[in-house]
């Protein structure tokens, strides 16, 4: 049975076509991808669907029947749910008053707390959705947050789970879990449509894909019939390089020296132990480690945010370690930060005034800003490095999060700098701009610019770094110039890995 | 079309609000036994019935322009001073003392040297709580509350102890003729200020979009993180839009000595300072709107004294009013789903 048919639905924001004419159907009991570049349109049709937004054209079918839907409350009164990218969730309570808010059991007119429990503890074993039913949300990790998402979807008793993106913000072992817990959904009948852009998920997890470019649906495919390398294309329209170019370069003088820089936290805890870190012009250097051991930190104390502890940082021959940020930026830093909304980019400020943050100083003449001279480079960033808008004049949070992560590298990449600081450049962006973006840095490279990459994608140190060095525990544990993807993922994993995690690590990778 | 309703979608919502406001305003009165058209007549014609009426208005209008701007550029670094009325005081008292002890100067060098002194004064006043906030965190709600009450009672304690006038009444003697400020109407209390207060609104409308000192604050008010990121010191730009914020703030003292009462007097101030919060309020912070809230929050005081005297019905219900606007501004949700029925 077709448990939702779109019928020619558009979706128009402005002259902006979202969504152009979508035919599609989605089987009951299926998981169901659908896959593509960031602002394609998934998000949008979805929230058609789910009654937030009203398509101008067209139709939706539900359960074979025409359905008008307009609002969110009625989406769920219809069995749908929507777990976000973004959860929606309110750190200072419980994980259950998060879950039944709004649909509290009562008793004698109060919530009926014990109830509450009761009912949650025995959807989460049905499903295996592991939470602590009386732990605030401020205290569980982000994997268990999103299982609270998802109990909140079946408390109100959906049949249709739409997750966007959901992989985006786990680990790996979370996403493991994940794919275990949306197994188990589809065995209990439920229907999954899975919104994402990454191809080995789709291929790992999906039944059906959809594949949607520029707002217009390419076409739908079996996942057992299709390969990663078809799926590429339908995405992005042409044949991607899975694999980058790389060109030798010839490697100068030292630009960066980080000397033996430590770091204690609040509790006096060590941050960052004893970090050597030396980077000459045309060299990519690759950090290397799973989230949350010491990147951030070490990010930040580079750039100048954050004061470290003792040692010293040396950019072109000069001792910055006591520099503010500004500083750094006059003598030739440039910055991709790991969180573009936290701190690359102002979201409510214009592209044009976006560009020119971190470099204001160079835009302007007796303390005015040169709004003509802005315009200019503005454009000329915005057609260099492909960031798709409407016009340069829209807020930053109007753009799909690839194309703020465009204008986020073209603004640093342009600024000449001497020294690059990339981190987790393509997180959170579709394959054909992490191709775009793969290139620009290894152009970066080709021009002499001495350049530090933090990733947590194994694949994109490998082809790009000259020398990768392994983080963990805020302590670099090892380095070398040529890593295999196994030695990585151990290294990445600790020393001190239980035995049986460290094999089914091994096992993992050897899939991959 | 729609374009163009997209444009003046905030002059639209505030609109809407001060309506709804008036309607429920109208209820009230209703309710309270008093006729609603003779209320409302009277306001109208109290606050734009004759030349005198609408000298008056201006009159209110003024302070609550600068005290209106002061919160607005505090906001724009995303901090909240409530300090307003001290630095008014403070304002207020050493424009007039400058200008009582440099009288012997020419009014076209005495008059710039008081205002900018009124306005400096409302600077130091609110730099402490911005250092404050930039160094130790402390909330500047809390501080700029308190400084208020010491920076009143400071003017009032300085005037006593050593510049009362002869006489039963706590005021200074009056300023030089030099150093008051023109009147545009004769006999009436609608000076040059307003001038100097449209002059100030097109200052800081070009200092937020077109300097990087302005963009440097905002950036701060919009993401600090983001700020820090790009190497823009965000503790001194809090510190600095502190200060602008306090400098605004003293010019609606030094307009009123120089404009209105010729000399400090304590308690002159009908609570501007305050009032300055609900005028940013719907004004949304940019210079333009403030001057359209203040003139709409001007109009209700002088409106409402006219309504009070000749139609008998309480100041309060402007007052009410008064709130009401602010409500349904600060409720747009509710507006939308109105209009959009």
């Amino acid at each position: 049975m077709n448990i939702i048919e779109f019928k020619g639905i558009t979706k128009k924001f402005g002259d902006f076509i979202a969504n152009d004419k979508i035919d599609l159907t989605i089987k009951k009991g299926e998981i169901h991808c659908l896959l593509g570049e960031n602002g394609a349109g998934k998000t949008t049709l979805m929230n058609n669907l789910f009654g937030l937004y009203n398509p101008e054209e067209g139709e939706i079918f539900l359960r074979e029947k025409p359905c008008k839907i307009d609002n969110p409350h009625k989406a769920i009164e219809l069995g749908l749910g929507m777990i976000h990218q973004h959860f929606m969730l309110i750190d200072r309570l419980t994980t259950t008053e998060n879950i039944i808010v709004g649909e509290e059991p009562l008793k004698n007119g109060l919530v009926d707390m014990k109830k509450a429990r009761e009912q949650v503890k025995q959807i989460s074993d049905n499903y295996h959705l592991a939470v602590k039913t009386n732990e605030k949300i401020e205290n569980i990790s982000v994997g268990e947050q999103q299982r609270v998402e998802i109990l909140k979807v079946l408390y109100r008793k959906a049949e249709i789970l739409i997750f966007d993106e959901p992989t985006a913000v786990l680990t790996p072992q979370e996403v493991n879990n994940l794919f275990t817990t949306l197994r188990e959904l589809k065995a209990g009948g439920k229907t999954i449509i899975f919104i994402t852009h990454k191809l080995e998920e789709t291929m790992n997890i999906s039944d059906r894909v959809t594949v949607l470019r520029k707002g217009k649906v390419i076409g739908t495919v079996n996942t057992c019939d299709t390969s990663p390398k078809e799926l590429a294309r339908m995405m992005v329209g042409r044949e991607v390089l899975l694999n980058v170019n790389k060109e030798k370069s010839d490697v100068g003088d030292n630009v960066l020296e980080v000397k033996d820089i430590s770091l204690t936290g609040k509790h006096k805890n060590l941050l960052l132990k004893n970090i050597n870190i030396s980077i000459r012009k045309g060299e990519i250097v690759g950090i290397a480690g799973v989230s949350g051991n010491g990147q951030l930190e070490l990010e930040e104390c580079i750039a100048g945010l954050r004061k470290v502890t003792s040692g010293k940082i040396i950019l072109d021959s000069e001792d910055i370690t006591h520099a503010p940020t500004g500083i750094r930026r006059k003598r030739g830093l440039s910055h991709i930060p790991s969180d573009r909304l936290k701190r690359g980019l102002v979201p409510s400020y214009s592209l044009a005034k976006n560009i020119i943050l971190g470099n204001q100083d160079s835009f302007t003449k007796n303390g005015f800003l040169l709004q003509n001279d802005i315009n200019k480079y503005c454009k000329e960033v915005l057609e260099k490095f492909d960031v798709r808008c409407q016009s340069m004049n829209d807020t930053a949070n109007n753009l799909s999060g690839g194309n703020q992560q465009k204008l986020v590298i073209g603004r640093e990449l342009s600024t000449d700098p001497k020294f690059i600081l990339a981190a987790q450049p393509t997180r959170g962006v579709d394959v054909g701009a992490i191709e775009f973006i793969h290139n620009n840095i290894l152009e970066m490279r080709k021009q002499n610019k001495a350049i530090l990459l933090i990733s947590a994608e194994l694949e994109e140190l490998l082809s790009l770094a000259d020398r990768i060095l392994v983080i963990y525990e805020g302590e670099i544990v090892s380095k070398k110039n040529n890593y295999t993807k196994e030695e990585l993922g151990l290294l990445m994993a600790g020393k001190k890995v239980p035995e049986e995690e460290k094999k089914e690590l091994e096992n993992r990778i050897q899939n991959d | 079309m729609i374009k163009i309703l997209k444009k003046y979608e905030n002059s639209i919502y505030s609109l809407t609000a001060i309506l709804l406001a008036f309607l429920v305003g109208a209820v009230l009165i209703h309710l309270s036994g008093f006729s609603v058209i003779k209320a409302y007549s009277t306001l109208f014609d109290g606050a734009f019935g004759s030349v005198f009426n609408l000298t008056q208005t201006f009159m209110n209008t003024i302070p609550l322009i600068f005290t209106g701007l002061a919160v607005a550029i505090g906001f724009k670094s995303g901090l909240f001073n409530i300090g307003g009325e001290g630095q008014m005081y403070l304002g207020a008292f050493t424009t007039a003392i400058t200008a009582i002890y440099l009288g012997f100067l020419p009014g076209y060098i005495l008059i710039p040297i008081a205002l900018i002194m009124g306005g400096f004064a409302g600077s130091a006043w609110s730099f402490l709580p911005g250092y404050l906030k930039a160094k130790t965190g402390a909330h500047e709600v809390v501080t700029t509350i308190m400084m208020n009450y010491i920076g009143i009672l400071t003017a009032s304690y300085l005037l006593l102890k050593y510049f009362k006038e002869e006489g039963p009444i706590p005021q200074t003697v009056l300023i030089p003729e030099s150093a008051r400020l023109p009147e545009l109407i004769e006999y009436s209390r609608l000076t040059w200020a307003i001038f100097i207060a449209v002059f100030v609104i097109i200052i800081i409308d070009i200092f937020f979009k077109r300097t990087k000192l302005g963009y440097k604050i905002q950036t701060v008010g919009e993401n600090r993180s983001a700020a820090e990121y790009a190497g823009i010191n965000s503790n001194k730009m809090m510190v600095l839009s502190m200060m602008i914020s306090g400098f605004v703030a003293g010019l609606a003292g030094s307009t009123i000595v120089m404009g209105v009462l010729h000399r400090f007097i304590t308690n002159f101030s009908p609570g501007y300072g305050f009032t300055g919060i609900a005028v940013a309020v719907l004004g949304k912070n940019k210079p333009w709107g403030v001057l359209f809230a203040a003139i709409l929050f001007g109009a209700l005081q002088t409106g409402g004294i006219t309504m009070q005297l000749f139609a008998k019905i309480p100041m309060d219900l402007m007052v009410i009013i008064q709130g009401l606007v602010i409500l349904f501004v600060a409720a747009p949700i509710l507006i939308k789903k109105l209009l959009r029925k």
